[in-house]
């Protein structure tokens, strides 16, 4: 009896075991290519004029090459691509992020198609930077943001400041925040994280990591330099950070005329467009710090996975989205920065008021994109929230404890 | 029945079709929980990467590294795990007595024969337990704003409420932002003591109010159903010998309880240690990292950052010290006869006064 039973227990074992075997194959090994399997693109759109453009941006390739290519919006695009890296079964072209590249490109689930673009030199250089590891340029930038100061112009003038009272220092920057200070209204309200005070920092000459994404720099005199700017304004009340006066992000807190000035990069244009379409506003750029004009960029790219079916056509696929005529129809559609030179000028007539954020890709710098800086940034983020009462000595040199491994 | 092979045949036909009617669970079970599981055991002893199988060729056995990263070695990855148990240990410790004494209460309220529209209460209170977790989260989330509902009451009661959501100093810190040196430079699995003691944050305070008032509902249900269960001969023969009904509950109802005291903490501790949409949905571990929970950290870990080793092996930690808690609070609870010694004393008390239950006579609750 007991034998009987000991053997359907293992015989169940082994049927489930072969049975879920079957569902997600436990063998690995190269994939077969061919030119003709249909493409799945796998996007994180930030509404729906992204996923129509891109939408129709991959149709319009899918006609004229002949391979049939879908578009997925993805809910989560962080997890549904490590589910798809996980099960063997990737979308063929993704949008990738900066601080995943590395985690991908490390464990071999990313083509690292980069050097064979045609126009490659085409990228701005900084770009292709933040898309290099290891000498290998994996893949072809998207498209990019950078942070500029915003301005509501009819605050500006309810204070009696004008086109000279721009700030081009963080003193001027101070004394207008302060005079724009009044009732509900603080004059700069912004987003409480690296991304955004980030900025500062590499005004200051710091940053948290080297221009070349080499070694963790969180501690560099510059960085505290700044973060004693925002903490000091943070305390005069001049400045504030978006969730203190209940605001999910920087550009909700500047739409509901919460504050006068915000920090963001050019994303905030179609936002205010849908949510605030009374507020006036302008984009400048942000003042120089005791080192000179800094700010952050932010990209995206356009991820080819290794298991893909068929790369050559993700590849095609790709060369026609980074195309001078496809960036600037999305730039059109949801207001992102063309990510090739060749783009620029025709950009820069067609849009006068992003201009400011154009400009910023000369002397913008990356954040860090060393495997498990995600985590650290977000340690990091958790105390600038709380800055008001934080010594930035100390948070950043928590931050430099937890970076420096990452780099080694 | 006459002859003893006949009961045999007939049991091992049984046995066999038991199996054959069992076997579709139990493939399904297995499946979907048997496999999981031992792939999750074998992901948190290796260094599976996230891409394709992590049983191919190229994924090696590391041992405890996991394990160890997370408990030791005062990394980002230690400190992170030590915040989450020490966020979700006070969580646990504030969710599961409150919302066991107010299910106990309200289910004791809608049990009196005497309440009208009894059926409404039942109802009503019964109702956040069957909304779905992020629709009750966003409203919380929404209530519990900077100028959302529960500011505007305390406004209106001459207070200022805090900023709930965004506010991650202690509640036991009372509003202190330095605690004394030997508090502060001692740490415990990368948290230091100051930390530990200071209690749940603002926001996850909101949180635990948000559990309470969510699953008191449901616990409320099981009490109800063990206190309809309950003879209404026992407790009359108790207000017979002259009991209060303060002693009535808690010398006869609530002894007689116990099955449903046990299902109800159980849960509580199970659900409690488990708490992932509410964070999810509302916080991803904000402020200041001061609600991020070991299972919303796992999730974290194996889809945010890949680190799929770390994020199996948060899970097991997490699956031990449930069964550690559930096996501590079966101890507390279980039914004990009591001692020979005590026993005899109480015979011989009954004895001298002349009046005494049957010897050997099992002890009741003690």
């Amino acid at each position: 009896m007991k034998t009987t039973r000991w053997a359907i227990g293992a015989f169940a074992v082994v049927a489930t075991l072969g049975l879920s075997a079957c569902g997600s194959g436990f063998s690995g090994g190269a994939t077969k290519q061919d030119s003709s399997k249909p493409l799945t693109v796998l996007i994180g759109s930030s509404g729906a004029a992204e996923t129509a453009a891109v939408k129709s941006a991959v149709a319009d390739w899918s006609k004229k090459s002949g391979t049939k290519a879908t578009v997925q919006v993805a809910s989560d695009l962080n997890q549904q691509l490590a589910q798809g890296f996980s099960s063997g079964k990737p979308a063929d072209v993704f949008y990738l992020s900066t601080d995943q590249l590395a985690t991908y490109a490390t464990n071999g689930s990313l083509l690292a198609y980069g050097d064979s673009l045609k126009n490659k030199s085409d990228f701005y250089p900084a770009l292709v930077k933040a898309f290099t590891l290891n000498n290998k340029f994996y893949c072809a930038p998207k498209d990019f943001s950078t942070l500029q100061l915003i301005i509501n112009t009819s605050k500006w003038q309810a204070a009696g400041l004008t086109d000279a009272d721009i700030p081009t220092t963080w003193d001027q920057l101070s004394a207008v925040a302060k005079k724009l200070t009044s009732g509900g209204t603080t004059g700069l309200v912004m987003g409480g994280e690296y991304a955004r005070m980030g900025a500062f920092m590499v005004q200051a000459g710091g940053n948290i990591v080297n221009s070349d994404n080499t070694k963790a720099t969180a501690d560099s005199a510059g960085n505290v330099t700044a973060l004693d700017y925002i903490k000091q304004n943070l305390q005069q009340g001049s400045f504030a950070l978006a969730a203190d006066v209940g605001a999910g992000w920087g550009g909700e807190a500047f739409g509901k005329q919460l504050g006068a000035m915000t920090v963001e990069g050019n994303w905030i244009a179609g936002a205010m467009k849908a949510d605030f379409p009374d507020v006036q506003y302008r984009a400048v750029p942000l003042p120089k710090g005791p080192e000179g004009a800094g700010t952050l960029q932010f990209t995206n790219c356009w991820g080819v996975a290794a298991d893909s079916a068929n790369t050559q056509g993700a590849q095609d696929l790709i060369a026609q989205l980074t195309s001078t005529s496809d960036q600037l129809a999305f730039a059109k559609a949801f207001g992102v920065l063309p990510s090739i030179q060749s783009a620029a000028s025709e950009f820069r007539t067609a849009y006068p008021e992003l201009v400011p954020f154009l400009n910023g890709v000369d002397y913008a710098k990356t954040p860090p994109t060393a495997k498990g800086s995600a985590d650290v940034v977000a340690d990091l983020n958790s105390k600038l929230a709380q800055l008001k009462s934080q010594d930035p000595a100390t948070v950043l040199a928590a931050t430099q404890k937890n970076l420096a491994p990452l780099y080694k | 029945m006459a002859n003893a092979s006949a009961p045999r045949r007939i049991r091992s036909g049984q046995a066999l079709s038991g199996w054959l009617f069992t076997a579709p669970v139990l493939l399904i079970l297995g499946v979907f929980l048997l496999v999981p599981v031992l792939m999750a055991a074998w992901v948190s002893v290796s260094d599976w990467t996230g891409r394709g199988s992590p049983f191919a060729s190229g994924v090696n056995l590391v041992g405890g590294d996991n394990y160890a990263r997370l408990t030791s070695g005062g990394g980002l990855a230690a400190s992170d795990f030590g915040t989450s148990l020490k966020n979700n240990l006070w969580y646990v410790i504030l969710v599961v007595p409150t919302q066991t004494a107010l299910a106990l209460g309200l289910a004791l309220l809608v049990n009196r024969r005497v309440l009208r529209g009894r059926g409404f209460f039942r109802t009503a209170y019964y109702f956040p337990s069957v909304t779905s977790s992020v629709a009750i989260t966003v409203l919380w989330l929404f209530l519990f704003s900077t100028t959302g509902a529960v500011n505007a009451v305390i406004a209106a009661l001459g207070g200022s409420g805090p900023n709930w959501f965004n506010d991650p100093n202690g509640l036991f810190h009372f509003g202190a932002q330095q605690g004394p040196e030997f508090l502060t430079a001692n740490t415990t699995l990368g948290v230091s003591w100051w930390d530990w003691l200071g209690g749940p944050s603002v926001a996850m305070t909101a949180f635990i109010l948000l559990a309470v008032f969510t699953t008191s509902g449901t616990f409320m249900l099981l009490f109800l159903a063990a206190l309809q269960n309950l003879s209404a001969e026992v407790e009359e023969a108790a207000e017979v010998d002259g009991a209060g009904s303060w002693q009535r509950f808690w010398r006869v109802t609530f002894p007689q309880l116990r099955p449903a005291l046990f299902t109800v903490i159980t849960l509580g501790l199970i659900g409690s240690w488990q708490v992932f949409d509410q964070i999810a949905v509302g916080s991803q571990g904000e402020p200041g990292k001061t609600t991020l929970t070991p299972a919303y950290l796992s999730y974290q870990n194996s889809f945010g950052q890949n680190e799929w080793g770390a994020g199996a092996a948060i899970a097991f930690i997490l699956f031990a010290i449930i069964i550690v808690f559930t096996v501590i609070q079966r101890l507390v609870l279980t039914e004990r006869t009591i001692s020979n010694a005590k026993a005899q004393r109480i015979r011989r008390a009954y004895a001298d006064a002349g009046r005494g239950p049957a010897s050997g006579r099992r002890g009741g609750a003690s």
